[in-house]
């Protein structure tokens, strides 16, 4: 989105047998004009919590507490914290920490929300994880369209001062604007100099990342977390949220509503909630989707009495993914929109691999087609098989998304798939689309050409050595 | 190419891309996979020996 959205307090926690426990977290003392100073975080926060000296060879005691606290990345994946700084502190070499604020996912502004107004937040949260993991390098890395986002991390980076010898340097380094360029293996790629898309060869990031040394790369808003249990406790972060999904996390609500923005919330907190906190509905919500682009519909129905904890999510498909709650208004046409969305997602393909290329394409003209009434009998069985067809043989997840959102489009959406087939476009698809879809593209791969069909063999293969 | 040399394993997609049925392979098999990941000209082909299991 070219405009930031305003930003807004929390959404306050259900009422509950919780003394202390309150929002905001990561948000509190939010400016709304310019980023918060080093003077203000330090007066807020507190000052960088120190550890003693732990045995040499023992492992720093922040990643014990990263663990209990049960802390997961906030960038989409969800995977466990505490996992993967073992990962890095067992693999060989000087680590780098990338604190990964890339954001390419268009309906997400809560990392570049942070970068802008919480810098140091998240650079306290990239220098503890670097100090427990002896890493010599911190490399911050924004999307290049963001540039107030930029200038931010850069102030706050030389409010910060040199280093103290021995402590690790901060670097800032832009990343271009498409979607797969915020992959974990694509930023890799794109610090060592390569195109920004995803590899899936070994070896992984935390062994062999930038520099081949071991890498930790996390969300922004992981590591501003991080930067809050380290002086908290586990304990702490844990007094909100849900048992298997703790502590408070960023979303991004936007659509008819009177403040769409980012708002804090903890795990488990009802949508009703955050609708409320964001002003109410204008309209009645057709539908929501939610994670991302490559996340879950859940029609409009369903929304009322929705909590957004994946354990509830679950039930319908769904899960909050990056945090992602997009509502699509009463006269938006959601076949209108999936097809939109799915010919954006083919355009975002990084083109390495035949069944992402191919899929995606086939399934947008299929989605055409039933637009436009132009579409084959059993389109609907169709559509299923090219979904499956695609899952799992990319490099990346991106043709997994792309099909997660297919799925629960016709899900949802069955009925007015049905009449487009019938009758094709209705009112609402004359309409502008609502999605966000920035027009930017990923590069072609080094070696650009998908493969073609095999030629008929006509002598046996060698065996290789 | 893959699906020329391992048809019990592996199919073609809509798009000549091979798609793997991931059992175990036979012992019988074994020869034919290797020429398959062999002769693929990306290496895209990966022979796993997995542990023996006794588990249930």
């Amino acid at each position: 989105m070219s405009t930031p959205l305003p930003v807004r307090n929390a959404a306050q926690p259900e009422t509950g047998p919780r003394r202390a426990a309150r929002l905001p977290r990561l948000l509190e003392g939010i400016p709304s004009h310019a980023g918060m100073s080093f003077a203000e975080h330090l007066a807020l926060h507190g000052p960088l919590p120190v550890w003693r000296r732990h045995a040499r060879g023992a492992e720093h005691p922040l990643i014990a507490q990263v663990e209990q606290a049960g802390l997961r990345g906030r960038g989409g994946a969800g995977f466990p914290t505490a996992v993967k700084m073992r990962a890095v502190a067992a693999s060989r070499g000087r680590p780098v920490v990338v604190v990964n604020a890339a954001e390419g996912e268009p309906a997400s502004l809560k990392d570049r929300t942070l970068t802008q107004t919480l810098p140091h937040l998240i650079l306290d949260g990239a220098m503890l994880a670097a100090h427990a993991l002896g890493a010599g390098e911190i490399v911050v890395s924004v999307c290049e369209s963001a540039r107030a986002s930029a200038e931010s991390i850069a102030e706050a980076i030389s409010e910060r001062g040199s280093p103290r010898r021995g402590s690790p340097r901060t670097r800032l380094t832009t990343v271009p604007a498409h979607y797969v360029a915020g992959q974990e293996s694509a930023l890799v790629n794109y610090l060592n100099g390569a195109p920004a898309i995803p590899t899936s060869t070994p070896p992984m990031v935390f062994k062999q990342g930038v520099a081949r040394r071991p890498t930790l790369l996390s969300n922004a808003e992981t590591l501003a977390h991080l930067a809050l249990i380290a002086r908290h406790g586990p304990g702490w972060f844990r007094e909100l949220g849900t048992p298997s999904q703790p502590g408070s996390t960023l979303v991004t609500l936007s659509g008819p509503v009177s403040r769409p923005g980012v708002y804090e919330i903890e795990y488990g907190a009802s949508l009703d909630s955050l609708i409320e906190a964001a002003g109410g509905t204008i309209g009645r919500p057709r539908a929501a989707l939610l994670g991302g682009y490559g996340g879950s519909w859940v029609g409009g129905e369903r929304l009322h009495g929705l909590r957004l904890a994946d354990e509830h999510l679950a039930a319908h498909g769904a899960s909050l993914g990056a945090g992602v709650v997009l509502l699509l208004s009463e006269s938006a046409c959601p076949v209108a929109e999936t097809t939109r969305l799915m010919r954006w997602l083919a355009s975002q393909s990084a083109r390495q691999c035949g069944p992402c290329i191919h899929g995606l394409n086939a399934i947008t003209a299929s989605l055409q087609e039933i637009a436009g009434a132009s579409a084959q009998p059993n389109m609907h069985e169709r559509l299923t098989r090219l979904a499956a067809l695609v899952r799992g043989r990319g490099a990346c997840a991106h043709p997994d998304g792309a099909a997660r959102m297919l799925l629960t489009a016709i899900q949802a959406f069955g009925p007015e798939f049905q009449d487009h087939a019938r009758h094709g476009p209705c009112e609402g698809c004359l309409r502008p689309g609502e999605l966000p879809l920035p027009a930017t593209t990923p590069p072609r791969a080094a070696s650009a050409k998908p493969l073609r069909r095999p030629s008929t063999l006509h002598e046996p293969a060698a065996l290789s050595q | 190419m893959c699906a020329e040399l391992l048809p019990e394993r592996i199919a073609l997609d809509d798009w000549g891309y091979p798609v793997i049925d991931g059992r175990p392979l036979e012992p019988t098999l074994v020869e034919n996979a290797k020429r398959a990941a062999a002769a693929c000209p990306t290496f895209a082909l990966l022979l796993e020996r997995e542990p023996y299991s006794r588990s249930s």
